[in-house]
């Protein structure tokens, strides 16, 4: 035979070579992801061009040729050649108006008080870790639309002025939108509890009430609701008693999200498992005390997302009011456009562009937090 | 509560009538229905008085008088010697047509963006993320005021334009203009014969449908039905000797410098305000449309693309014939009520003074003071509509549920 000596044969193994650069890292990542294929070059192309004609201009509009610091128009008005950029010189002057509308100036700290108020309470709230849920449901739900009552509208004992009246003509901004949309969905909820628990009831009328009740204010839009609290309320009270707008406004809305709310609830409560109907009827349990102590805090605690879903609507929504002649965070910049002193071609773009962040920074973070809720409560009750 | 056996025959008696479920629930529906007749004799009452104060007639007979306002823009014959009756119908089609062109391209919009969610492209699908959260997060009169005040101001002026398509279409600051049909005699004859292929069309689909069952052939029934609807329109058209013509917009470029601009009722217009809340209703329907989409696709399980795959059909009657008809059942019912809601939201139009029902209503409202008719007729008209698309979903439902043994 032919020499043995020569090893034809590995006796180790070789040396991992790296994967191809093609495959891995971002040259790997790309080809996958962005160019697998011919069509899928063409659509990465396009995709990026309608991604480019659409940040550039903005970045352009908002960052590049925005006009940061000045007194009046004339810092905002376009130089010769150039175009016009934001003016946030503009919203700077009008930010006090933005966030508490023609609140007096002086008693200005006592919406803060009241702004503060409701993060402390509602944060640790939102926070599944944090301790004392219950005290500070009470103090959020209870205690905290008291005081916020008086600190906003004043507070008057036996004609010693403690805290100066501020009429709700003057409010506004987004003291307005807070107002009607966190009133709104905090009374809505006991409302939609009863509803929903009335569709699922087995007497005949209470089922027909609530369920004419829901489908009604489901069924036409806010602004007929808007217009039927401000135009058609004052008809049906006894002659002299009146309404502030404001409140007004705000009993058409709780009843309107009071509908969604139900929905939302039932949703819940069909969630439920019958055996926990029936356990707690074999440990004798009564109506009240069954859906109090076993079924709504389950039914609830799955509907989380569903109440912050419908309360992103109900804040978005709160622009209606501008409608009916109410000043929202929008009616407030909408009215700030008829002021000469800062009238430029880019003022209505900047403004609307302000209330756009707003509203975004607002209902996205509420989004992102229903989505991690949903993730966090998706355990127990999925099979 | 009232799931607790009845008592049966002979049995000895409760203890007390108070602990009897029966007795209970008739007790509360009483006091229910005793406070609502309460609650409503209470309004009526103080309406009846606050009306009398007021010295407004209630009643239905302020329809017949004169309405003396104009209309931007209506589908029907209305000129300001009409009555008010026929100003909120002209509001209700103008409420009809903008829900019908906003669910249409809504209806695109939301499927593109919604399949382009699911891409494999990351580009494409973080492109449609970031449509459907921009949109959906902020507010709808919002974006109509942007489209309105701020996109449709920057176009040209009056005496200006901006074309486009083959200078067919021109966009100013008082509206988009275009070529408008002109229907002569004889072109009748078109609409029966549109009518004409959509009944055959109809028949034909059940003709195959009974023959696929029976034979297994199948018949392309898509490609013939679009065949007769365009087909069968287009041949009458030159047999009846071509009785419909397009006009087009006149654009006056020379003369008196007030005179310069479009020609008043030459061609077809669409108002800016029309345009504005148009554009807004279907852009902002279509992010939640497009969510729509994309859950209905992904709860089609993958084993049903691999079920089909496994059975050698190829990936463009897979998506057709396995995972489409399964993923509209999960879409059709939410997709309803966003369009219920694009209908509901359309009553915004009275921010921009476009003439809905809500707008001309509100019109109405302030110069007659029939606050309570008004709001009725609101009411009435939305309502229906809900009520109509509530039932077609159940019947839809019904049709399309899962069949389980």
């Amino acid at each position: 035979m032919a020499n043995l000596d020569i090893a034809q044969v590995r006796t180790e193994e070789a040396p991992k070579l790296p994967a191809p650069v093609s495959t891995t890292g971002v040259i790997g990542w790309m080809r996958q992801n962005l160019f697998s294929s011919i069509g899928n070059t063409v659509l990465t192309v396009i995709g990026i061009y309608i991604a480019y004609s659409l940040i550039a201009p903005f970045i352009q509009f908002a960052l590049i040729d925005a006009v940061w610091t000045g007194e009046n128009r004339e810092a905002c008005l376009p130089k010769d050649g150039q175009h016009a950029g934001a003016c946030w010189a503009y919203v700077k002057a009008y930010f006090p108006q933005f966030i508490y509308g023609r609140y007096p100036t002086e008693e200005v700290w006592r919406v803060n008080i009241v702004y503060f108020l409701f993060a402390a309470l509602l944060i640790p709230l939102a926070m599944p870790s944090a301790p004392f849920k219950r005290t500070n449901a009470l103090l959020f739900l209870v205690v905290f639309p008291i005081i916020a009552y008086f600190l906003l509208t004043g507070l008057v004992i036996g004609g010693n002025v403690i805290l100066p009246v501020v009429e709700t003509a003057q409010w506004g901004g987004l003291l307005v939108t807070l107002v009607i949309a966190v009133t709104g969905i905090v009374a809505s909820l006991p409302l939609g509890i009863a509803l929903a628990l009335g569709r699922r009831s087995k007497m005949p009328i209470i089922k027909l009430v609530s369920v004419i009740f829901i489908e009604f204010w489901r069924g036409v839009p806010l602004i007929t609701v808007l217009f039927m609290s401000s135009v058609m309320l004052p008809l049906f009270l006894p002659e002299g008693v009146t309404f502030d707008k404001l409140l007004r406004v705000l009993i058409g809305v709780t009843l309107f999200s009071a509908a969604y709310m139900a929905e939302v609830v039932r949703g819940g409560l069909q969630a439920i498992p019958k055996g926990q109907y029936e356990g707690a009827m074999a440990l004798g349990l009564r109506f009240w005390p069954m859906m109090y102590l076993i079924i709504l805090p389950q039914a609830l605690k799955l509907v989380i997302p569903g109440i912050v879903n419908t309360f992103i609507g109900l804040f978005k929504d709160t622009t209606l009011v501008l409608i009916v002649g109410m000043f929202d965070l929008l009616g407030q910049i909408q009215s700030s456009f008829t002021d000469p002193t800062w009238s430029t071609p880019s003022q209505g773009h900047t403004g609307y562009l302000f209330a756009a962040i707003v509203f975004f920074v607002f209902c996205f973070g509420m989004s992102r937090y229903s989505i991690f809720m949903e993730h966090k409560l998706h355990t127990g009750h999925k099979r | 509560m009232a799931v607790q056996e009845q008592d049966s025959a002979g049995a000895p008696a409760r203890a007390s009538l108070v602990n009897d479920p029966k007795v209970r629930s008739l007790f509360y529906q009483v006091i229910l229905v005793a406070g609502l007749v309460a609650l409503g004799y209470f309004i009526v009452t103080n309406t009846i008085a606050n009306l009398e104060r007021q010295n407004i007639a209630s009643g239905w007979g302020f329809l017949e008088n004169t309405a003396g306002f104009g209309i931007i823009q209506s589908l029907i014959p209305y000129a300001e010697t009409s009555t008010y009756g026929t100003a909120i119908m002209v509001g209700f089609f103008n409420t009809l047509m903008v829900a019908v062109v906003g669910i249409f391209f809504a209806t695109i919009i939301g499927f593109v963006v919604g399949i382009a969610r699911l891409s494999n492209n990351w580009v494409i699908s973080k492109l449609a993320y970031w449509y459907v959260e921009l949109i959906r997060n902020v507010p709808l009169l919002l974006q109509i005021f942007f489209w309105y005040f701020a996109v449709l101001r920057a176009v040209p002026g009056k005496r200006d334009k901006w074309s486009f398509g083959f200078d067919t279409f021109h966009l100013n600051i008082t509206g988009l203009y275009g070529p408008k049909p002109i229907w002569e005699t004889g072109s009748a004859f078109i609409v029966y014969a549109f009518i004409l292929a959509i009944v055959l069309s109809v028949v034909i689909a059940k003709w195959a449908k009974k023959r696929q069952d029976a034979t297994g052939q199948q018949f392309p029934v898509f490609l013939t039905a679009i065949g007769l609807i365009v087909g069968l329109p287009v041949i009458t058209y030159f047999v009846t000797g071509m009785p419909v013509y397009l006009e087009h917009p006149n654009y006056v470029e020379k003369g008196p410098i007030l005179r310069r601009g479009f020609e008043l009722g030459v061609g077809a217009k669409l108002i800016p305000e029309f345009l504005a809340l148009t554009a807004a209703l279907a852009i902002y329907t279509a992010a939640f449309i497009a969510e729509i989409v994309r859950a209905g696709i992904q709860a089609v399980s993958h084993g049903q693309t691999e079920a089909a795959r496994a059975l050698g059909i190829r990936n463009g009657p897979t998506l057709r014939l396995v995972i489409i008809p399964q993923a509209m059942r999960v879409i059709i019912p939410p997709l309803t009520s966003q369009y219920l809601n694009l209908t509901k939201n359309s009553s915004l139009a009275v921010a921009i003074a476009f003439p809905d029902l809500v707008s001309v209503g509100g019109t109405v409202l302030n110069q007659t003071g029939q606050a309570i008719e008004i709001i009725a007729i609101w009411m009435a008209v939305y309502l229906s509509l809900s009520l109509i698309t509530s039932a077609f979903m159940n019947w839809y439902n019904q049709r399309m549920a899962l069949v389980e043994r």
